[in-house]
């Protein structure tokens, strides 16, 4: 499975990517496999204001709904709209094409609690099998 | 056998967990003229004895059968085929609940289905959920969908809508940021559209309409969806479904959704209930219908099946998240329906819907020629329209329950203005006689 370096990861398995003030936010090749086939993406609106580790979108799946959390806390500035007329986006390319939204960083001192892709690496493979 | 086994073994286990000997122990907190208490019930009764008070007590009623009924607002009488009768009392469907393993009960899932279809098409919406307790909880759960849609924090409900609906959205909204505004109506019981329009702000989610209203008056919702949509509010509409058949369908009218009572198609009256809630709307609202959904598919064989569908939301996946936490359907009130629509078919209905029209329209313009009542007969009504009467109503109402006919529902009721005024409802069950017998005794008043 592939955790790209340059990004950040939670326990709830989003992946961040930093720009200056603002951050790209999706989920993981693990978590795409877990979801399995998206059929439907809840996207944040415009301007949201949203807080670390809490719900800012829902991916939805043939099986379940998910809850995605915001990685760190800050301001909707763009979402995927790729996503409503494509949602498997998410499962072709999580890391790319697949992103979700985009935020405006509030506290980027958030960033030093998530992982590190080796740090996600190891808790993935830690992870119950099912 | 118990269904819960307690030995004296698994008693000790569980009271030395607690740190105490003895049950008595246990409970020596409850004062002990409490723990015991005598509850006087009166001898139990035999079987012939439990049908004879039964019955007894049955006979106290008096049904729309054993009087002449123009009881309405809300609850209708209406002929219902023996045919549905029979088909919802096979015990294939009489005795399931809602199927827990829901694809092993294909012939449920398709009488779900077949309800669905034949719900979209009497509304002119897109799709139908599988239905809900009743019309109340389903425009309720219409307003929750409106107000979660929008991400907006106010209702407008027109004051014309059934006190018990506008009732229940206010018990559903108690406790939340969510508020509820209603809309007055004219002398004529029309909703006020310059009200609308003054009212119609960027904090208004949706507004809630009925046609027929509550006082029987088709509303006249033209351009009513444009205004709304222009300002990025939904529009929910409340219609008698069989007043469909010859009226503007919700979807005609440019609605978002459909919500409402689905009792006069094929369900008695029953005391008022157990009834039925349709819930129909666009392709556009889909994730946000609550409950459940059949869809039709293929299974591995490539033949023809129903699942249930978009059941991700749902409260057994979504928990607390869940749209809506009262997802039972009605089933059986569903299958009735179904059943009542598919033996009247597309021509039925709309024979059905004139003849209500005819009746009410009939007895209206009888009543208006009675120099103590009043009605107004330019307002255009299915099968309800409002009597003013300048007499007390409650006079009236004893002198003709007296003589076995309930003359209508009084409006005072549920709005203190309309005093002396009343609700008259005709359907296809009163003939041309029974009318003319009601004028008749209401021309003696």
């Amino acid at each position: 499975m592939d955790f790209p370096e340059n990004l950040r990861y939670t326990k709830t398995h989003e992946w961040i990517a930093v720009q200056g003030t603002k951050a790209k936010v999706g989920v993981t090749e693990y978590a795409q496999k877990e979801i399995s086939d998206v059929v439907f993406v809840e996207l944040p609106k415009m301007g949201q204001v949203v807080q670390q580790a809490k719900m800012a979108a829902v991916v939805e799946s043939v099986k379940a709904a998910f809850d995605i959390y915001a990685p760190v806390s800050g301001k909707i500035t763009n979402a995927n709209k790729a996503l409503e007329s494509n949602p498997a986006l998410i499962n072709q390319s999580p890391y790319a094409e697949g992103w979700i939204f985009e935020l405006e960083l509030s506290s980027p001192a958030e960033l030093g609690t998530l992982m590190t892709a080796a740090q996600y690496h190891e808790a993935v493979q830690q992870a119950p099998k099912h | 056998m118990p269904y819960l086994s307690l030995t004296e073994e698994e008693k000790k286990s569980m009271l030395g967990e607690i740190g105490v000997r003895s049950f008595d122990e246990l409970i020596k907190d409850i004062p002990v003229s409490l723990r015991d208490p005598k509850i006087l019930l009166s001898p139990s009764l035999s079987e012939p004895e439990v049908q004879d008070l039964i019955s007894k007590l049955g006979r106290k009623n008096t049904t729309t059968r054993d009087a002449l009924s123009f009881l309405g607002a809300g609850s209708y009488e209406h002929f219902i085929p023996a045919a549905a009768i029979e088909i919802v009392g096979r015990q294939e469907f009489m005795t399931a609940y809602t199927p827990y393993q829901p694809e092993a009960s294909q012939g449920t899932l398709q009488a779900i289905y077949e309800y669905q279809s034949l719900m979209t098409e009497l509304t002119g919406l897109d799709v139908s959920n599988a239905s809900h307790y009743d019309g109340a909880t389903s425009l309720a759960e219409a307003a929750l969908v409106a107000l979660k849609h929008t991400d907006r924090l106010k209702l407008l409900v027109a004051r014309s809508l059934h006190p018990h609906y506008r009732e229940t959205i206010r018990t559903y909204l108690a406790g939340t940021p969510y508020k509820v505004e209603e809309l007055g109506f004219d002398v004529k019981g029309n909703f006020n559209r310059e009200e609308l329009t003054a009212k119609l702000d960027a904090s208004v989610a949706g507004v809630i309409f009925q046609t027929p209203n509550f006082f029987g008056n088709v509303e006249d919702l033209e351009g009513i969806s444009e205004q709304l949509h222009a300002n990025g509010s939904l529009m929910i509409l409340t219609a008698n479904p069989l007043s469909l058949g010859l009226f503007k369908s919700p979807g005609e009218w440019g609605a978002d959704i459909a919500a409402g009572e689905g009792q006069p198609l094929g369900l008695s009256m029953e005391f008022g209930g157990p009834y039925l809630g349709y819930f129909v709307t666009t392709q556009a609202l889909m994730r946000r219908i609550p409950g459940r959904l059949a869809g039709l598919t293929e299974d591995a064989d490539g033949k023809r099946a129903f699942c249930l569908t978009l059941q991700a939301r749902e409260q057994h996946i979504r928990r607390e998240r869940a749209s809506s936490n009262i997802c039972s359907n009605q089933a059986l009130c569903a299958l009735a329906a179904c059943a009542y629509m598919t033996l009247l078919g597309k021509k039925g209905i709309r024979e059905i819907a004139e003849i209500n029209w005819d009746r009410a329209n009939y007895l209206r313009q009888k009543i208006s020629k009675l120099k103590n009542f009043e009605v107004d007969s330019g307002s255009i009504i299915f099968n309800e329209f409002r009597v003013k009467s300048k007499k007390p109503f409650a006079r009236i109402e004893e002198k003709l329950m007296a003589q076995g006919i309930f003359p209508g529902v009084a409006l005072e009721l549920f709005y203190p203005e309309l005093k002396d005024q009343f609700l008259v409802c005709a359907t296809e069950t009163k003939s041309k006689e029974a009318l003319d017998r009601f004028v008749e005794a209401l021309a003696k008043c």
